[in-house]
């Protein structure tokens, strides 16, 4: 092997290869015995997957996300609607950890407020006399987890006789910090439960017009078509204004939702079709015909599942425009309305710039929202590229 | 190419047909009327309303006829130019909108041309510069912009705006021009104000026409006839222009299609936040208080123009790709 470098660069390495020749080697070769050939189609997938780092962080960071809101009641401070009255738009504390040189663990100072006399300003001060220890794994706020397990345990709570706003609060003194925690029960939700919505329209839809084609299939690309056409928010805006005011927090939740998938299957069942169409004249297909299978059995049992994948991967990157969806209709008043705590409900507090400008933090609702929607768009990309694992 | 353009109209006259449709269920699912809800505001307010005068309005837009009647006169009377009569401000539709549908015009295809200039560009280097850091980056701005809620974006915008320049950034013009005819001054006003909705509507739009733009350059730079030109010494960069470009560019223009819905509706939002004097606070008011033929109206014009910016990028495809017009069948 050393020939290779030497003086004669055109001539080639004479190889001979030194086990004896055996002529029927490719019959008992069998091939992909190697772990690459023997992973079955969901094991090469989580191995695409696994390669595309950001949607990998992003998939655990959701998951985290989707586990929290069980526990939303432990991990916020306080519950969701406890006043402080004396501390009505107070600013965000800080954690400290030293106190005058020593170290005392994580506390935030107390505060003192008093009115500015002038402009009618509440003026928070730091009162650095008072040290406030944060409490972990401690009781706090009585609860309900879920509303039927009664409890008082929480992961932070504050001193004794002590406050602790992370986050500030909003104008009735509430803990913007435990509203935020809250409000991602309402919020993660609303994009799962929409996105359900839509993807089954969408399979049911795309499906029949896929497989059955003819004049179902002209009548649901003219809806789609036209549905493509109108702005979505003006007509969510038109949607959500039918809904009578009088309705339960629950019945409004559910009927956002569906307002959400409702113009949201189109794009799904664009796709079911297309593949469908392409699918459809596959010798399996007719295999199953001929064997006498319905048409829904043909379509659920063999079709779907060949490009399921793609569907979910799809389904995720529609989940932000849902999320985007609720807190600006919520924003612009005609989506869910206090009680409910969500994401956009909390935003719509931040409404005019001049709230903006005294009490920035309203704002802080939006952080959470922007991160949530990052997730989504990084996971649908991983999940797009994993879908097709051959590629 | 005339027999495409009349094609394609005849195309567009069945969806107009059906979004009136959809349009005119959803303003009436709502139960009861303007008028119930007028007089149930009346009565809370404990004065009485005049029943006379409101039987009189029921009778005259036809409020005690069946809804397939109401729902032909409604159409019928929007193709003669009447949008019907808006009950709260108690003037006919057409009135009441006015300059707004004019702005609404300006701010939509201003935006759409600032998007374009903004994502072509950055489109193109994404794409020729693939992972590298100057994509990475673009691409997690464009991501960045995508997950911003518009309104926030206007929040934000007006209270830099309000600490840097201790200006009020809100409405689209000076509110001295605000009912006066055109002239160069309100234009001028006009445009000072202008660019701040364009840049909080533009961005999630720009964004989203970025990573397409991105994605179809890309399918084109790895054909073989990029390889082939670039084997045979031409420059990549006339290679690119010559070739791959022209190509993403028919997408390109097809793209408005689908921009433009969002576009219109990050304008509504951002028009309720900033009170831009275009159609969204009033679009929202009307649908809360049911004034039926002014949310209507405005909820058709809204449609129409998307219709029409769709017609327009198709028909702007059809000249630019002989295949699409000799063809003579939907680009999508």
């Amino acid at each position: 092997m050393t020939l290779e470098n030497n003086v004669q660069p055109a001539s080639l390495t004479h190889f001979v290869r030194q086990e004896p020749f055996d002529p029927y080697a490719v019959e008992t070769d069998r091939g992909g015995t190697s772990d690459l050939d023997q992973a079955s189609q969901l094991r090469l997938m989580w191995w695409r997957f696994r390669r595309h780092k950001p949607a990998l962080i992003s998939g655990i960071l959701l998951i985290a996300a989707y586990v929290m809101i069980l526990f939303v009641e432990f991990l916020a401070p306080y519950r969701v609607h406890t006043r402080h009255m004396d501390y009505i738009y107070a600013p965000p504390q800080s954690v400290h950890l030293f106190h005058e040189g020593s170290f005392v663990g994580p506390f935030v100072y107390g505060m003192s407020m008093k009115l500015d006399m002038v402009t009618l300003q509440r003026v928070y001060s730091e009162d650095t006399s008072k040290v406030q220890p944060i409490r972990f794994f401690c009781r706090g706020e009585n609860y309900h987890f879920w509303g039927m397990v009664k409890s008082d345990l929480h992961l932070v709570c504050p001193a004794k006789e002590g406050q602790m706003f992370l986050m500030g609060t909003d104008r009735l003194g509430r803990d913007m910090l435990s509203r935020i925690i809250y409000g991602a029960r309402i919020s993660l939700t609303i994009g799962l439960l929409g996105v359900t919505t839509s993807f089954v329209l969408g399979i049911i839809i795309g499906g029949l017009a896929g497989y059955w084609g003819g004049w179902f299939d002209l009548v649901t690309q003219r809806v789609i078509e036209m549905l493509h056409s109108i702005p979505s928010i003006p007509l969510w805006l038109a949607l959500a204004a039918i809904m009578p005011a009088d309705w339960s927090p629950l019945l409004i939740y559910l009927g956002i939702t569906f307002i959400l998938g409702l113009l949201d299957w189109t794009g799904l069942a664009r796709a079911v079709r297309s593949k469908l169409f392409s699918l459809r004249e596959e010798d399996y297909v007719l295999a199953a015909q001929l064997m006498g299978a319905g048409s829904a059995r043909i379509i659920g049992r063999h079709l779907i599942p060949g490009f399921m994948s793609h569907l979910i991967a799809s389904a995720t990157l529609t989940i932000p425009s849902m999320i985007l969806g609720e807190t600006t209709l919520s924003f612009l008043g005609l989506g869910l309305r206090p009680p409910i705590t969500s994401w956009g409900v909390l935003l719509t507090e931040a409404r005019t710039v001049s709230i903006v400008a005294l009490y920035p933090w309203l704002l802080l609702p939006v952080v959470p929202v922007i991160f949530v929607i990052l997730a989504f768009n990084f996971l649908g990309d991983g999940l797009r590229d994993a879908a097709d694992p051959y590629k | 190419m005339i027999r495409y353009i009349l094609w394609r109209i005849m195309v567009m006259i069945p969806t107009l047909v059906m979004i009136s449709m959809l349009i005119f269920t959803i303003i009436e699912l709502p139960p009861g009327d303007y008028f119930e809800s007028y007089v149930e505001e009346l009565k809370a307010i404990g004065e009485k309303a005049d029943m006379q005068e409101i039987e009189e309005l029921r009778a005259r837009y036809g409020f005690d006829q069946p809804e397939p009647i109401r729902y032909l006169n409604w159409v019928g009377g929007m193709l003669k130019g009447d949008f019907g009569y808006s009950f709260e401000y108690r003037m006919p539709v057409s009135d009441v909108v006015g300059d707004r549908v004019w702005l609404t015009i300006l701010v939509s295809t201003v935006t759409i041309i600032v998007t374009w200039l903004i994502a072509f560009p950055i489109g193109i280097y994404s794409a020729t510069h693939q992972y590298s850091w100057g994509d990475y980056g673009l691409t997690l701005l464009g991501l960045i912009g995508l997950a911003v809620p518009n309104f926030v974006l206007a929040l934000v915008l007006m209270y830099l705006a309000n600490i840097w320049f201790g200006t009020s950034i809100g409405h689209l013009m000076d509110q001295k021009y605000l009912n006066e005819p055109m002239s160069w001054d309100k234009f001028k006003s006009i445009l000072e104000h202008i660019w701040i909705p364009v840049i909080i509507i533009g961005t999630a739009g720009t964004a989203g026409m970025v990573r397409r733009v991105r994605a179809n350059l890309l399918d084109e730079l790895h054909k073989q006839y990029v390889m082939t030109a670039r084997a045979k010494g031409l420059h990549p960069f006339r290679v690119l222009i010559k070739y791959p470009l022209r190509m993403s560019l028919n997408f390109f223009i097809s793209d408005i299609g689908s921009v433009l819905p969002h576009i219109i509706s990050g304008a509504e939002i951002t028009a309720v936040v900033l009170s831009l004097e275009t159609t969204g606070p009033m679009l929202i008011r009307a649908l809360q208080s049911q004034d039926m033929y002014l949310a209507g109206s405005f909820l058709m014009f809204l449609a129409f123009l998307t219709v029409i910016g769709v017609l327009v990028s198709d028909i702007a495809l059809a000249l630019l790709d002989p295949r699409i017009r000799l063809r003579g069948g939907s680009t999508k």
